[in-house]
């Protein structure tokens, strides 16, 4: 009897990414636009500060890793700074959601993709100038070609998605 | 005040504005930043196939794929209406290094003579776009995160993986940068 429950949730869909870095916490209904367009202005803010501050520039991502330049190494360090100030705050305030929920944070597991995924990153990050969010950012600013890079992403996360179970963790 | 927010801001507002990022995300409705995620909710979306990865309700996470959606208009509008009239300016010793290896810094936040349409089917342009783009995404999904993710709401929160993480995107770096990048320079 339990052995057929096991065997049920295995098949069903997982209702949540198991291991989604960005999870969605939300209890309340959202509605695809009215409810989502916040994002997309937040992105767009986002974005924005991205191309401004020349985050987005492949120059910029050569000067950071021949430690020529302290721009990177700042904006990298305040948002660190600020993000632990705000976060502290929330927990400490116990300041609501705009919907009144309570903020949930997800403890992350250590595991060895963390090493060896993050390395592999390292090495993408360095030739293409940009990580998932500068992608996004270079194609608006005008550079299409990255268009192929960001396809290319898509493929590299479709196919660590095949071998998952195969790969140490 | 136009001429101001034209030339290039300072580290310390982007970096204020971008962990600033960190805690309206989470009061606007419970969501945590990280944008390798959409990446995955792409798969799941369009090609899931029988993968369990991809096979959840990634439409309970569309509210990402508006984020990225809101970056790539950020990258059009800032570009557009608020770019910056002068040259970029970098660090005079990166200009030497890269003119080393043969790439000219040009006026633009990328040299043209990489990143364009003419170089998508040389060797060039298959090690930086096609190979490049297959490592961010697929290391940043075997790490969980990318540098939004880990680095940025990782870090904010105080998880020690995320600063494994980080570490790991920094030494990558640095391992590409001086050592395979001269000789993938030289093909």
């Amino acid at each position: 009897m339990v052995k057929a429950k096991e065997e049920f949730v295995d098949i069903s869909p997982v209702p949540h990414p198991d291991e989604c870095e960005a999870p969605n916490d939300q209890i309340a209904k959202e509605s695809l636009i009215t409810s989502n367009i916040k994002y997309l202005i937040t992105g767009i803010v986002f974005g924005t500060v991205f191309v401004k501050a020349e985050i987005i520039s492949w120059y910029r991502i050569q000067e950071m890793f021949r430690m020529h330049s302290f721009h990177m190494y700042g904006v990298i360090g305040t948002a660190v700074i600020v993000g632990v100030i705000s976060v502290w705050a929330i927990k400490r305030f116990k300041i609501k959601t705009s919907q009144g929920e309570t903020v949930i944070f997800h403890k992350k597991q250590f595991h060895w993709g963390n090493v060896i995924g993050g390395f592999i990153f390292g090495l993408g990050w360095a030739i293409t100038g940009a990580c998932p969010g500068p992608l996004f950012a270079q194609i608006g600013s005008g550079f299409l070609v990255v268009a192929v890079t960001l396809l290319s992403a898509i493929a590299g996360t479709w196919v660590y998605g095949l071998f998952q179970r195969k790969l140490p963790h | 005040m136009i001429e101001m927010i034209r030339q290039p801001w300072p580290w310390y507002v982007a970096g204020a504005v971008i962990g600033l990022t960190v805690p309206a995300l989470l009061l606007l409705g419970n969501k945590h930043l990280g944008i390798s995620s959409s990446l995955r909710h792409v798969c799941a979306a369009c090609i899931p196939g029988n993968i369990s990865f991809f096979n959840y309700d990634w439409k309970k996470e569309i509210w990402n794929l508006f984020f990225v959606v809101g970056v790539l208009l950020g990258g059009v509008l800032a570009t557009q209406f608020l770019s910056n009239p002068d040259a970029i300016v970098i660090s005079e010793k990166t200009v030497s290094d890269l003119q080393a290896l043969n790439i000219t810094v040009d006026n633009n936040l990328m040299p043209a003579s990489i990143f364009s349409f003419e170089n998508l089917f040389t060797l060039r342009g298959l090690m930086f776009f096609v190979v490049g783009g297959f490592l961010v995404g697929f290391g940043t999904r075997y790490a969980g995160g990318c540098t939004s993710g880990h680095t940025i709401m990782g870090l904010s929160s105080l998880q020690w993986p995320s600063l494994v993480a980080t570490c790991c995107f920094m030494a990558g770096g640095f391992l590409m940068v001086h050592a395979i990048f001269p000789w993938l320079m030289s093909l």
